[in-house]
């Protein structure tokens, strides 16, 4: 992108806002380094110290690291995440990308469909782990199981409750996405002789790639960032214990990971914690950061 | 194109509107189920989970009964703190990130710039990176009570709302500030008066994602206050769960519904401006 400044503002306006710094910016500037800036810095640094308490942190290099890569339930998480996220990414995709498609045909009811797919959108994770956990329990109790009985369970379990809250989320990006597809081009593919399939294939998907790529990357920053919806429905269970006596919680995420390696049994872990943390900043920012570039390279295309 | 086509293109799309209400269906049932299992006694919700709370199932407001007064701590207090939080956060992220959104786009000086792209980077920090630390600050600072964890939320929420604003401001010609300020205007005037009411579609955009965030949130408000004291509505769900031995599945179902009702209401008043504000808080990823 080319340097350019974010606004025209001339000398005459800029000069009397100046010296208001304090009144405009100072909250904003003051809270963001309390909620971020500092605990951001600190928990960097941290990462590399032993402490239970802050101020008697101990700096030990990156033994907080090899620690972290070492423990087997932080990389079982990892896969264990690393699969959600793909799985509920091809999923929830192409089911918003269907519901998206058939919604902008004009069909009758589009309008209740649509209030109805993306509600479940503004029940919070906790409230939806609970509701999901008593439907999984109530079909699975008829069978004399549980959804925490096994991993499988769980894991599909999660998904099912992922598609119910998001298919409406990313429906609503698709269909801004199909609606600004030019009409005369799908008239001309028709007027060509091109089939159904053939325009959703040549000509829609191509035309809505855009919002295709927010979706991907969004679904995927929402797998691997999965806490209270992981946290409610299953916390973990089942377990499983390793040949050294150490339990696996088999259907925990990283996030839940993190949460239970700081807050969990195990004192003097906050260290090997604060390094997970980091490890995993750095994972969901990349993908963040691969998403901007990547759209940022198309517009430039276009 | 002949009459036949067209007919069968109406088919086409009758059969498309059939399919998709009994999709509609299915997906309102878990909403049903909560509904269901909330009148229904305790016993019967794990074994009778998808039939009608008839005959001895049927539990009245008895479920509701206790689930209020569930435990050591009262649900309606729970209500009013996340209303309390919700509200306070809500307003002082609106106020205090489009005044500093209009001074970053307006001034746009090298610290203004820093200040700005610090706060994109902020939006792809996930929170477990600064949970811990940031909640020890915030207990340091007496940040840990309803009225004061909006700093907190101000301050980790800044990101998305400076992003939005900032993105807006820009769109606004400059011409209109410039008579304001040859007619006398003060900056601060100008910022209230004339500013201000041309940022109302964002307000509302960034206000819904701020609403529905906040008053979700789990483990923020989990970490940040004084959990005997204070308790939002996600953690006391939570903590039916969590303390007591047996879960009441019931009492659990009353309080969902009663804490999905409000938002269920909210959703069909505001949907429009809903869907809006998500879609365009969606572009940030």
């Amino acid at each position: 992108m080319k340097k350019k400044k974010l606004s025209g503002g001339n000398d005459a306006l800029r000069r009397p806002i100046r010296k208001w710094w304090w009144l405009f910016l100072g909250p904003v500037v003051a809270a963001f380094i309390i909620g971020f800036v500092w605990p951001f810095f600190q928990g960097i640094y941290l990462s590399f110290c032993q402490f239970r308490l802050i101020s008697d942190a101990q700096f030990t290099g990156v033994s907080n690291y090899v620690k972290a890569f070492t423990d087997a339930s932080f990389r079982h998480a990892f896969w264990y995440t690393a699969t959600f996220a793909l799985v509920s990414l091809v999923i929830i995709n192409i089911l918003a990308f269907a519901v998206a498609y058939a919604l902008t045909q004009g069909i009758k009811g589009s309008n209740i469909f649509r209030t109805v797919f993306f509600m479940p959108n503004l029940i919070g994770g906790i409230v939806l782990g609970y509701i999901w956990s008593m439907i999984f329990d109530g079909i699975l109790s008829r069978y004399g199981t549980s959804i925490l009985m096994q991993t499988k369970y769980g894991f599909w379990g999660l998904i099912i409750l992922m598609c119910w809250q998001q298919i409406g989320y990313m429906m609503i990006i698709y269909i801004a996405g199909l609606q600004a597809v030019p009409e005369d081009m799908i008239e001309a593919a028709r007027i060509d002789g091109a089939t159904k399939s053939q325009t959703l294939f040549k000509v829609t998907i191509p035309n809505v790639m855009p919002s295709i790529t927010i979706c991907t990357f969004l679904s995927l920053t929402n797998g691997f960032k999965l806490f209270d919806q992981n946290l409610a429905l299953t916390a973990g269970q089942p377990f499983q214990i390793q040949a050294g006596g150490t339990a696996i919680k088999t259907t925990e995420m990283l996030a839940l990971n993190i949460y239970n390696t700081f807050y969990g049994q195990s004192a003097g872990s906050q260290g090997v914690a604060q390094a997970k943390a980091v490890i995993f900043f750095i994972l969901v920012a990349g993908l963040g950061l691969a998403q901007l570039a990547y759209t940022r390279k198309r517009e430039v295309q276009q | 194109m002949g009459a036949h086509t067209l007919s069968a293109e109406k088919r086409r799309k009758n059969i498309l509107s059939v399919v998709l209400a009994i999709i509609s269906v299915i997906y309102v049932l878990p909403v049903l189920a909560v509904v269901l299992n909330s009148f229904k006694l305790n016993t019967f919700v794990k074994t009778h989970t998808f039939s009608l709370p008839t005959g001895e199932m049927w539990a009245g407001f008895s479920n509701f009964i206790t689930g209020m007064t569930f435990g050591s701590y009262p649900f309606w207090k729970s209500v009013c703190y996340s209303v309390v939080i919700t509200v306070l956060s809500t307003g002082l992220i609106l106020l205090c990130t489009s005044m500093a959104a209009w001074y970053i786009a307006r001034v746009d000086s090298k610290i203004c710039r820093i200040i700005y792209y610090l706060c994109v980077f902020s939006m792809v920090v996930p929170f477990q990176m600064v949970m811990y630390t940031l909640s020890k600050t915030a207990d340091s600072l007496h940040l840990n009570t309803p009225w004061t964890i909006p700093v907190v939320y101000l301050g980790f929420g800044a990101g998305l709302a400076i992003f939005m604003f900032v993105g807006f401001v820009k769109s606004i010609p400059l011409e209109i500030e410039e008579a304001a300020s040859i007619d006398g205007c003060s900056p601060v005037r100008t910022y209230f008066s004339v500013v201000m009411p041309m940022l109302k579609p964002t307000m509302i955009s960034v206000g819904i994602l701020e609403i529905m965030w906040v008053w979700n949130d789990y483990l923020l408000p989990y970490l940040v206050l004084d959990i005997n004291e204070y308790r939002t509505i996600p953690i006391h769900i939570q903590y039916l769960k969590g303390s007591y031995g047996t879960v009441d599945l019931g009492a659990t179902m009353a309080l969902i519904l009663l804490s999905i009702i409000p938002v269920i209401i909210f959703y069909l008043t505001c949907q429009k401006h809903i869907i809006k504000g998500v879609a365009a808080g969606a572009v940030k990823g």
